[in-house]
């Protein structure tokens, strides 16, 4: 019998530079965001609230397997979800644990999911405004993703358009699971917009658009839930590929965020494989897949693989692509890596610097 | 093998669990209805602190829709990813072979017996008039 019992203090170790490319911040209600909403928009959130597409618009399309979604020991002790309190967060996670920069991505309100579009986009901007005021303005190590509502392009683009150019943001953010496959032409002004500007497309977990997460219907369970997330990534890689984003957008970078990245080899050569054969039904798409896979996308490394063979996940970096790879905790949640203990295979240290920050660093243009 | 005094009895209330530092470890202290036990604060999946964890009593299912909490077993369920370890054993439950939290003998000592010796309280005071919580380590 081997008994593997883990010894590490954190303080002792060499101390990590982290980039953490998936930090949650949360507000109390949406009554929060009222000094960036018009009057009519606050009056429309107490009379109507929130109409988004699934059963139950105040919470979660499944019960989830910790409160409010997070480590039990990441509620504020002055009160408060976790993820709320910015104070408690730099002494639980930015400082401890060596953060230099972290992403963030505020998850609600779905501005990106709502029916009601202008609602959407005014949710949208007042989240925006919300970043700068709690967040970046008071840690400069933060970093914030631009909520845009993508089934209205024009007043995504505003949104781009007037926070393009400040640092403290560094992405837009897009619900993977949006109208349409986000490879369709709807979307495409977004696209251009983001190289015009030089900002990636985050893609992180989320958006209750009307669409189950699997293609055949509802999950039952949350572990089934939280697993085709998968095959949300899956499918909107396949969609930008095959459309043709890449041809027409050559410099596009698209990051995925907590969708996992152990299926990527075997959805690029399967896509490979079909391609020699039907390339004559997509004659735009002029290479094959895995090489704009390859070219154009990261993955966060949250909530990591982790295979029997601690091992193999060596080869699926190499497969991948070692410069891909983005490290990311997910604070505060519950499926929280910490980067002292997220790798469970040895790794050097040119391998570590690439993983928890170069990567990153390189491809937000921090440090 | 040393014993450490780490608590009074009375300073952990039932329920409630305690963060000790013994021979440089972080050791939590947990007061399970009125017995203790000792376990290095770092959760062998990720580094979890084990002090925040709560103390839980398995379901065992028969079938789909039918449980029964264990009369005989508690665990201690790590704040983070939800790893479970058998409060006496430390045996992980998905995976007892491979993973298991550290844990120390914890036990209960009258101020009176410690003085006496031959076991002596190295960092904390000890007054005849108390019982104490000790770990073995």
């Amino acid at each position: 019998m081997t008994i593997d019992v883990l010894e590490r203090n954190p303080k002792a170790e060499t101390r990590l530079t982290v980039i953490d490319c998936d930090i949650h911040p949360t507000m109390g209600s949406l009554s929060d965001l009222n000094p960036w909403l018009s009057k009519r928009w606050q009056q429309h959130i107490v009379t109507y609230g929130e109409l988004v597409r699934q059963g139950l618009a105040k919470t979660l399309s499944h019960p989830r397997m910790q409160p409010a979604v997070s480590r039990a020991d990441a509620w504020p002790p002055n009160g408060g979800l976790p993820g709320s309190h910015l104070p408690f967060m730099q002494e639980q996670h930015l400082d401890p644990n060596g953060v230099a920069f972290g992403v963030l991505q505020p998850l609600r309100p779905n501005g990106n999911s709502q029916r009601n579009l202008e609602f959407g986009a005014a949710l949208s901007a007042a989240l925006n405004e919300w970043q700068l005021e709690h967040w970046t303005g008071r840690d400069k190590r933060l970093k914030g993703s631009i909520a845009v509502t993508q089934e209205w392009p024009e007043a995504a683009i505003k949104e781009i358009e007037r926070h393009a150019g400040n640092p403290d943001f560094i992405q837009i953010s897009l619900p993977p699971r949006s109208d349409e496959p986000l490879g369709r032409r709807r979307y495409w002004p977004i696209y251009r917009a983001a190289v015009e500007h030089g900002l990636p497309i985050g893609l992180h977990v989320s958006g209750v658009n009307g669409h189950t997460s699997t293609a055949s219907g509802s999950p039952s369970f949350y572990i089934e839930e939280h697993h085709n997330n998968v095959q949300s990534m899956q499918g909107l890689v396949t969609s930008l590929v095959l459309e043709g984003v890449f041809e027409e957008f050559p410099s596009l970078e698209v990051v995925l965020i907590e969708g996992g990245f152990g299926w990527v080899p075997a959805l690029s050569w399967r896509l490979d494989r079909h391609w020699a054969k039907m390339r004559d039904e997509v004659p735009h798409v002029k290479r094959p897949p895995s090489e704009y896979i390859r070219e154009h996308i990261w993955y966060t490394t949250q909530p990591i693989e982790e295979p029997e063979n601690p091992a193999d996940l060596i080869h699926l970096f190499d497969w991948i692509g070692w410069d891909r790879l983005l490290f990311s905790t997910d604070y505060p949640h519950w499926d929280f890596d910490d980067p002292h203990t997220v790798f469970k295979v040895k790794l050097t240290d040119a391998q570590k610097r690439q993983l928890f920050s170069e990567n990153a660093a390189r491809l937000y243009g921090l440090g | 093998m040393t014993r450490h005094v780490v608590a009074t009895v009375g300073e952990i209330a039932p329920g409630s669990s305690k963060l000790v530092t013994v021979k440089g470890r972080d050791i939590a202290i947990f007061n399970v209805g009125g017995s203790y036990f000792a376990f290095f604060d770092r959760c062998p999946h990720a580094g979890g602190s084990l002090c925040r964890g709560s103390i839980v009593r398995p379901a065992d299912v028969t079938e789909p829709g039918t449980y029964k909490l264990a009369a005989d077993r508690l665990m201690l369920r790590c704040p983070w990813h939800g790893w479970q370890f058998d409060l006496h054993t430390g045996e992980a439950w998905c995976d007892p072979t491979t993973l298991k939290a550290r844990n120390y003998p914890a036990m209960v000592e009258s101020g009176a017996q410690l003085t006496k010796g031959p076991y002596v309280a190295e960092t904390f005071p000890v007054s005849v008039d108390h019982d104490y919580v000790l770990i073995e380590i």
